[in-house]
Formats: structure tokens, sequence, C-alpha cells
């Protein structure tokens, strides 16, 4: 049974974890996500979880590692700079194939950056987050009932793939207040099931002859057939690409944004459709795998350009779009970055600049 | 009649061949460690985090539950593992550079922390995998390939003593440092470890064995000299015994 309530992004995305069945969570203070391990540090302990703060990212993310590695739902989250220092854990998680999920509320940067929100690691959270060349699932939630129901789904993704998956959100969605229905809460027997059916490779202890080595690399040879293994995965997550299209069926001016951003722009194709320009908007959902068909498949007949709307200065999923749309139309920018917002008269300006050049 | 007086324990996996150097030390210790879960009837239930090394070689030979840390990492993924699993019996294996460099937040924070598991710190003075480059622990005057001309403690500082700096702290319940030069040092590193493990299954907190051992290869001696060295030189700068025993009896 779902449960109507208003909360924080941030505790919201805490609370879907713990319904999902997430026992661990680990993660060192920075904002704009310090609601999640504080969240966490009351709840943990009503549900029978362990909450761990760490004394650094470093050692967050290789407590998640670890717990993960033993069949239990676990979890982490940090901001920008921070999720800098979990690229090694990361990194690690994909070559053992971990299930674990981590959150990314995403704060201005590079380095310190502000602590105010942007969405500034797009490249990092869909190229690479660590080394060696993997990829991972990312989701990106555009309100806080969504940020609820990917970390929920999160968690699945991770056990279905034994990979581990990214929740790639913002400053915005983790300090913002909205009503959200909360998913059931998974059942003790549930996640004992869940648990028995990961025994096979878990890090607990195993007879003579049973033993579990799990290796993230390592010496002993064959991580190319493993890499390859992988690859044969990334290639069923056609399946996996997420999109939403929104006023798409006759549009001439097409914006294209994920996140807090989408929020905003899906106003200003509101506000276009107004003043007489068919704009639409699409919005991945999962920002990997990247949608490229929503735009391959583009009418480019009909659509005259694409407006690239992000809170990052240089703008960084335009390289995806670029990609796809391979020159086909022109793709114009309206980002902020550092912590700077963007507003709805911004993108709208934007908007109808371009729709003046091209239409 | 006959009697079996001794066996290969079950915790190193039958018919491999160690792929240490001769002389080096790391083989006795794996095998004290399977002989002590043996004896304790835990080896179901060992869990083996393994730091990233000479110790990493140990991921060939062992029969029991492993996984690998990044370099340094140990004591935060052990963390993970035994707040889930208090069941399992684990362990940290990590050298010097790894624990004591790279690893030294993640080792003094968990040990701080009093996390219920056992770090087994093999403490050869050098950086052995990656060639002989200086460690934490090198002692004032040894030549390393990254100071060719002695560790210098203007430019490099001192060894640092990990029992001792661990012995700062309030909650860690059992520090001790051994070594496997001779058999009765063997012998006092398999109670030692015992004791920890022991410790460990009665949710004390956090224990460290520190073994202090040889690594001919990089020290550039026989194996035979490095044994002269480890008790001339290493032993003068790593006191064996123990350090803190919060369960001895007074
Ligand atoms: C992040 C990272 N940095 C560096 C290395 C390279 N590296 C591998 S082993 C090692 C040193 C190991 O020395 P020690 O911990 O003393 O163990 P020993 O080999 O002496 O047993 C280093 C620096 C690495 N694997 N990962
Ligand atoms: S290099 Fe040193 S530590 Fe490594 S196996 Fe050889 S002797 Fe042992």
């Amino acid at each position: 049974m779902s449960e109507r309530v208003f909360m924080k992004g941030c505790e919201a995305i805490a609370e879907a974890a713990t319904r999902a069945g997430c026992r661990f969570f680990a993660g060192y203070p920075i904002t704009p996500q310090n609601e999640i391990p504080e969240y966490f540090a009351r709840r943990m302990p009503e549900v029978g979880g362990v909450f761990v703060q760490g004394e650094s990212e470093v050692a967050s993310v290789n407590m998640l590692y670890g717990a993960a590695s033993t069949g239990t739902r676990a979890m982490s989250s940090s901001s920008s700079c921070g999720i800098s220092l979990y690229s090694e854990g990361v990194s690690y998680m994909n070559a053992a194939r971990i299930p674990a999920v981590y959150v990314n509320v995403q704060r201005g940067g590079p380095g310190i950056g502000a602590i105010q929100p942007a969405q500034q690691d797009y490249l990092q959270a869909t190229k690479a987050s660590g080394n060696g060349g993997f990829r991972m699932l990312v989701l990106a939630p555009a309100t806080v009932q969504e940020c609820v129901d990917m970390t929920y789904r999160a968690f699945d993704l991770a056990a279905k793939y034994q990979n581990p998956v990214l929740v790639l959100t913002d400053g915005v969605m983790g300090t913002m207040m909205e009503p959200v229905e909360l998913p059931p809460m998974k059942s003790d027997e549930e996640l004992a099931e869940l648990k028995a059916a990961y025994h096979y490779r878990a890090v607990v202890g195993h007879p003579l002859g049973e033993a579990v080595f799990c290796r993230p690399g390592g010496i002993g040879g064959g991580w190319e057939e493993i890499n390859k293994e992988t690859v044969k995965m990334y290639e069923t997550w056609d399946s996996e690409v997420e999109y939403e299209e929104f006023m798409m069926d006759d549009a001439e001016i097409v914006l294209a944004a994920y996140g807090i951003s989408a929020r905003i722009s899906r106003y200003v194709v509101k506000a276009l459709r107004k003043e007489g320009i068919k704009a639409g908007m699409i919005r991945p959902i999962k920002v990997s795998p990247f949608p490229y068909e929503a735009f391959d498949k583009l009418d480019f007949d009909r659509v005259k350009g694409i407006l690239n709307v992000e809170m990052s200065i240089p703008a960084q999923m335009k390289w995806d779009i670029e990609y796809a749309v391979h020159g086909r139309c022109p793709i114009a920018e309206s980002l902020r970055s550092g912590g700077e917002l963007l507003t709805n008269d911004q993108v709208l300006a934007a908007a109808r600049a371009l729709a003046k050049e091209v239409l | 009649m006959e009697k079996q007086v001794y066996k290969k324990t079950l915790g190193v996996l039958p018919n491999t061949v160690s792929g240490f150097c001769p002389g080096c030390m790391h083989s006795t210790v794996h095998k004290l460690i399977g002989e002590v879960a043996e004896d304790l009837g835990y080896l179901d239930k060992l869990v083996r985090v393994e730091g990233v090394g000479c110790c990493g070689l140990g991921q060939l030979y062992v029969s029991h539950d492993s996984t690998i840390a990044a370099h340094g990492r140990g004591c935060a993924v052990a963390t993970g593992i035994k707040r889930c699993t208090p069941e399992s019996l684990v362990y940290t294996y990590q050298g010097d550079g790894d624990l004591a460099s790279i690893g030294m937040a993640e080792t003094i924070l968990a040990a701080n922390r009093g996390e219920n598991f056992t770090v087994i710190f093999v403490n050869n003075c050098i950086y052995g995998m990656t060639g002989g480059q200086m460690a934490p622990t090198t002692l004032i005057g040894m030549k390393s390939t990254t100071t060719p001309k002695g560790r210098n403690p203007e430019e490099h500082g001192y060894p640092i003593h990990m029992c001792e700096v661990l012995n700062q702290l309030t909650a860690p319940y059992y520090l001790e440092r051994v070594s496997c030069d001779t058999p009765q040092h063997v012998i006092a590193t398999r109670k030692a470890i015992k004791k920890a493990f022991q410790y460990q299954l009665e949710g004390k907190g956090f224990s460290m064995v520190e073994i202090v051992t040889s690594c001919p290869t990089n020290w550039g001696l026989t194996p035979i000299a490095a044994l002269d060295f480890l008790r001339d030189k290493m032993f003068a700068e790593f006191p064996l015994g123990v350090i803190r025993d919060k369960g001895a009896v007074k």
C-alpha cells in the first residue's frame, strides 16, 4: 500500500531506499545532501540496518563496496567534489560487479565549486565515473516523486545486473519539498530471499570448495574475458533506455534537458505554445544509456532547432545530443553553472531567439 | 600405531605452490591464519579482505572467501562486510604501504570506531610489490629505490610505529607485534592471531597483529642475511611484544 506525504528530496531518497530494503548506508557530510545521511542515521536503527559516518568519501564508498558485496542492499550518497573521491570505489564496484546504489546530489563545480545546485557532473556520471572504461545505469529524476521511484528501482536494477547504479540528481531536487507517494516497505522475508539469492557470490564465508573470490581485477589474469562479458551486458541495455517526449508530436523547436532543467523546460514549452511556437521537449529519464534514438528518429524536415538546457557551463549533455543529431539541425544552448540557477525567463528568451533564427 | 602430528591446513588451497620469493614470510602467515581458523572451526565463516601489494599474491592460495580492497582501503571494506555479517570472521591482510601510508586514515578511523574485525599487518619496511620503494616504516638509513642514499629523517621523516599509533586510541582491544623468524616466534604469531580471532568472536572489537617480516628480494639480501637484518635492525626499531591487551588477566 502506498502512502502520501510531504517530503524533502534528500529525505525522500533515504526513505525510498529504506523501503527498497537498504540496510547499510555510509557517507561523509557535504552540502547539499546532508539530509540523506542524517535521515539514515535516524532510520537505520529502526529497521535493524547500519549507518556509518565514514571518515571520508574514499572510506565511505569502500565501505559500500564491502557492505554490498555481502548481498545486503546498501547505499551511499555525496555531492560533486565528494563524488570525485568515489571514483576509486565506483571503479572497483564495476570491476567486481557489486550491486550497490549511490546518489550524487550535484552542486557547482569544478573544484569545491559552490554548495548551490548545478548539473556539472554529467560527463563524469555518464562516461567515466572511474578508471577503466565501464558503463553504469544512471537515473536522472526531475521531481521528488521521481527521486523516490528511481531510488526504489535503482536497487532492483543493481540486483538485476549485479552492477552499481547511480541516481544523478541536484541540489534543487535534494532540498525541495513536494508531496510524494511512498512505495511499500519490503518485508524482512523479501529481503531474506534477496540475500539468499545472492549468497552464491556473497563475501560472507562459505564451506570449503564453495569459497567466493570477489575480485575487482588483480593477479591471475582473465580480466579481458570479464570485460567482454560485461560488454554483453551493456548490449542488453537498449531495453533500459528511458526518456520522455513532451508535446513532441508536431514540435519544430525541441528543448533537451534532464533533471531540474527539464522542469524549467516543461514550463517554457507550454509558454512557447501559448505564443504560437510549436515547441516540445525530450527528457532523458536515464542519462546512461543515453536515449540517442529519441534524437536520431526526429523528422528534421519539421524540427528546425534544438535547445540544450543544462545547469553546466560548458554544456555537457550537448555532446550526446550532437552525436545523435549529427549536424541535421542547429543545437543552441541555455546554460548556467557554478551554483547559479537557470530561470524560466532565461530559457524562454533563449528558446524564442532560436525560434526566431530557424523558423 | 601411527599418529598424525601435522597436516597442511585446509585454509590454503591444496596443490598450489606459493609464488612468494624464497625467504618471504607471507606464506608462513597465510598458513598460520588457515590453521587458526581451522582450530576455531571457523574456516567456513572466514572472510579475507586483501590489501594491494605482495599480500595480494595470497589470493591465489587461500581456500576461504576473499575480496580485494583498493590499495589502503582494507579497513573500510572490512567495516562494510563485518557490519552487514557480524557472524563472519573477518580479517584484513595488509602491508605497510597499504595500511600505514595510503590507508592510514581508514586504518586509524576503523580502529577508533572499535570495528570488530582483525587486522593482520605485515610490516616488511618496504614496498614489496612495486619493487622496493620507501615505506612509512622504512628504517633510518635504509636504502630503497626512492631513497637511494638511505632514508634521511630530515627529508623523509621517521619510521611510523603503527601499534603505538593505535595505542593512543581508546577503542582498540588488542595490539601485538610479533615475527616469524624462528619456530618460537612462529608459535607466538600463531597464538597472537588466535587471540585476535577469539576476541573478534567474543565481539570485543578492533585487534591488530603486526608481523615484522623480511623482504629479502627488495632488501637485496639473501634469505639468511635478511633474517640477521630483521633481528639486528628491525626488532630494534619495532620491538616485539604485547602493546595492548584489554582481555589480559592481571
Ligand atoms: C591507488 C594505487 N596506488 C598505487 C598502487 C601501486 N601499488 C601496488 S602494491 C603497492 C605497494 C605495496 O606495498 P606494501 O603495502 O608495503 O605491501 P608489500 O608489497 O610490501 O607486501 C603500490 C604502491 C596501486 N595498486 N593502487
Ligand atoms: S618482494 Fe618481498 S614481500 Fe614480496 S614476495 Fe618477495 S620477499 Fe615477499
